[in-house]
């Protein structure tokens, strides 16, 4: 059997589900909602929400994206850091109505790699911003959706 | 031959104004040395790719625009005619200019002959495995769709012949459009034990396990090989996502590296991958990642002489791409010494069905797959008084053909029909069999579509199709060719960014309004919604108009302006 029809079999859903309601999961997530930052529109408000008010260019920001999206409404996105004392990674769709797409608190000692689905409507860029040591750091990737066909 | 038949040809290659002179007539019959080629080394891989299903002999003509800009300007793969044959020394009237380019295709075809054939390919293959003993024979994919019998056998009739040619290692494309089941079906039944199909950059959705084994290891005359597998990256996008819902592909260069490294600690002194990238993803690929001794590309049916040396961190990586229908058979040798190669030689032969004998047992099985459907398939519906053809960055004339018939039949101002690279060509004056327009259309989602489509739809539709082939970085190309335009006329600027290449858009002598609607005509649409529709497959469509007209004048291709190709070497 597959990892997938064993973890079918074994009920998944239910466990998750288990899991959420006996608050298994940190309620901290919740309350450090930053509903500013999930409201604005461009990467520099973003930022700002955040309390940033510059921004750094990184190497040591690693995005993990496709070129081309094979399905813009689940695009796999990872993210990973080099820096040394990782804050926090957030995902930005610059181009989504709303560009702030995820937000991870990294606690102290946590390797700094995280990965999620973001939902995109049209090609864009994507980027990482990465607060360490109190600073912001970006990485950038174009992220392309096509209408598909014509290929080859 | 005959004094007779010499004469024959001088009159027909007189008659059609060919470059040639007698040396190359005399040439064309005799097989001489054309394929004498002396085993060089102890490591040896025979490459086709992306035949498209092609079983019988047929003409294909290379195109007469391959654009290419920023670092791909004016160099292989992005050279046509002329320029192509000066960069590789191949000399104009020869037998090898005809193959590896369209100048004076139709005179050069009468002279030269058919290209390719499983048959004929059959007997070369033998030759060059005869010759270097322990040669593996590597196809790149694209091999179980592109006809008739293909479509109609769901590529069992490709399979057969795959193995009855002694195929050993394959990865794929358009061989997903059969459906994710019976792709595994043929690799887990037919190819068990006899081909390793290899793909490392296709993996599940939900948990990124490989689907298929991503290499082979093999030993041949002593020396340990890796052959890596790189299925195309975008085949869910290129071609409908249904077809393999569970299954995410993508370039991976960071698995690819972890894999070279890997079967390099298992001891490979030859790492090749065989790839469906196309040849500009290819060579950037060469260029970042480290350990590769030689990538063997397909796709973007380049059918380019030479391998292209590519430097990297890790020393030097050739790519090469071996064209398409058949028509060409990569011989790659390298000669290892102490565990490192210290010299290699390469060679795209080209397979004329004239100067190779058919092998009998391959014949035979041809000629069993196609006894039920002969009939069917050599139907004449119309004749041709021009030549068809297909490839090229922005037409065709057979694409003009199906733009004109779609809308004709289906009363539409404007039709698309996409850019594929796949089909073969018609010298004039041939009957357009039910088979040739297969050629051209036979996929597993050939539906018609007839839609109302808003002005700035139809240049959302342009601008994404243009930026497919023109983005400056190769990995965000798919490797198609632009979509064909039926009706409407528009100017195009390569160098332009991603939404702003598309101008001029006109019907007629009215500009395009964004916001007024227009019928267009279509197939192969890739959403689920278009095949639930279940409408009409496009064959029908043209097989109605060819039958309605009888005999085909030469179509008027429509082409967009295409603003700076001043000195590109990739337009003739």
């Amino acid at each position: 059997m597959k990892r997938r029809e064993a973890l079918k079999a074994g009920g998944s859903l239910a466990l998750i589900a288990a899991a959420i309601s006996a608050g298994v999961l940190p309620q901290a997530a919740f309350a450090s909602w930053n509903k500013n930052a999930f409201d604005a529109k461009s990467v520099n408000d973003v930022v700002k929400a955040m309390g940033g008010s510059a921004v750094e260019k990184s190497g040591d920001i690693t995005i993990t994206a496709p070129d081309i999206a094979e399905n813009g409404a689940v695009v796999p996105v990872a993210v990973s850091s080099k820096l040394a004392n990782v804050e926090s990674i957030s995902i930005l769709v610059e181009k989504n109505p709303n560009a702030l797409a995820a937000q991870f608190d990294i606690p102290a000692g946590t390797e700094a790699n995280v990965g999620t689905r973001v939902k995109m409507g049209q090609s864009s860029n994507v980027h990482a911003v990465v607060k360490a040591g109190g600073k912001y750091y970006v990485a950038t990737k174009e992220v392309k959706v096509t209408l598909g066909g014509c290929g080859g | 031959m005959q004094r007779r038949e010499f004469l024959n040809l001088l009159a027909i290659a007189a008659a059609s104004g060919a470059a040639l002179n007698s040396r190359d007539l005399l040439a064309a019959t005799k097989p001489g040395k054309f394929y004498e080629l002396p085993r060089f080394g102890n490591v040896h891989f025979l490459h086709m790719t992306d035949c498209h299903a092609q079983l019988k002999p047929i003409y294909f003509r290379e195109p007469n625009v391959n654009l290419g800009f920023g670092g791909a300007l004016n160099k292989a793969p992005h050279l046509v005619g002329e320029h192509l044959l000066r960069e590789f020394g191949v000399r104009r009237g020869s037998r090898e200019a005809h193959a590896f380019t369209y100048l004076d295709f139709e005179a050069a075809a009468k002279v030269y002959g058919k290209v390719g054939g499983f048959a004929h390919l059959a007997t070369l293959v033998k030759q060059m495995k005869a010759s270097r003993p322990g040669a593996l024979l590597l196809d790149g994919g694209d091999t179980w769709q592109g006809s008739a019998t293909a479509l109609w056998s769901n590529g069992q009739d490709m399979v057969d012949a795959c193995l009855e040619l002694g195929v050993d290692v394959m990865t794929a494309h358009w061989e997903f459009t059969l459906g994710a089941k019976r792709v595994q079906e043929i690799v887990d039944k037919d190819f068990k034990g006899k081909v390793d199909f290899v793909a490392q950059n296709v993996k599940t959705t939900d948990f990124e396990d490989l689907v298929f084994k991503p290499y082979t290891l093999r030993e041949m005359n002593g020396v340990p090989i890796a052959i890596i597998g790189q299925a195309f990256p975008y085949t869910p996008i290129a071609n409908p996502r249904y077809f393999t819902p569970e299954w995410s592909f993508g370039i991976r260069e960071e698995d690819l590296q972890k894999q070279i490294d890997e079967v390099r600690s298992k001891g490979a002194q030859v790492v090749v991958l065989l790839s469906h990238n196309g040849m500009d993803v290819d060579l950037k690929l060469a260029s970042r990642v480290r350990g590769l001794d030689a990538i063997l590309g397909g796709h973007t049916h380049d059918g380019v002489p030479g391998a292209i040396p590519v430097k990297n961190a890790g020393g030097t990586t050739l790519v090469t791409n071996a064209g398409s229908n058949g028509k060409f058979l990569g011989v790659l040798d390298f000669d290892v010494k102490g565990g490192k190669i210290s010299d290699f030689r390469y060679k795209l032969l080209p397979v004329f069905s004239n100067l190779l004998a058919s092998d009998k047992s391959m014949e035979a099985l041809i000629a069993k797959i196609r006894a039920p459907h002969e009939a069917k398939l050599g139907e004449v519906l119309a004749r041709t008084d021009a030549m068809l053809y297909r490839r090229g960055n922005f037409n065709g004339s057979f694409d003009q053909l199906i733009l004109d018939a779609l809308m004709d039949v289906k009363q539409a101002e404007i039709a698309f029909s996409p850019g594929f690279r796949w089909g073969t060509s018609l010298l004039s004056g041939q009957g357009i069999t039910r088979e040739h327009v297969m050629d051209q259309t036979a996929t597993t989602y050939s539906y018609t579509t007839v839609s109302e489509m808003s002005g700035e739809m139809i240049k959302t539709v342009l601008e994404d199709v243009a930026d497919n082939l023109f983005n400056p970085d190769p990995y965000y190309q798919q490797g198609g060719d632009m979509v064909r335009v039926g009706g409407l006329q528009y100017a195009i600027n390569p160098l332009g960014t991603q939404g702003k290449r598309i101008a001029e858009m006109r019907l007629g002598d009215k500009p395009i309004e964004a916001s007024k609607t227009y019928k267009v005509a279509g197939w192969a649409p890739v959403s689920e919604a278009a095949r639930d529709a279940k409408t009409e497959p496009v064959w029908d469509v043209v097989e109605t108009w060819l039958k309605s007209k009888k005999r085909i004048t030469a179509r008027k291709l429509n082409q967009p302006r295409i603003l700076n190709t001043q000195g590109n070497r990739g337009m003739a």
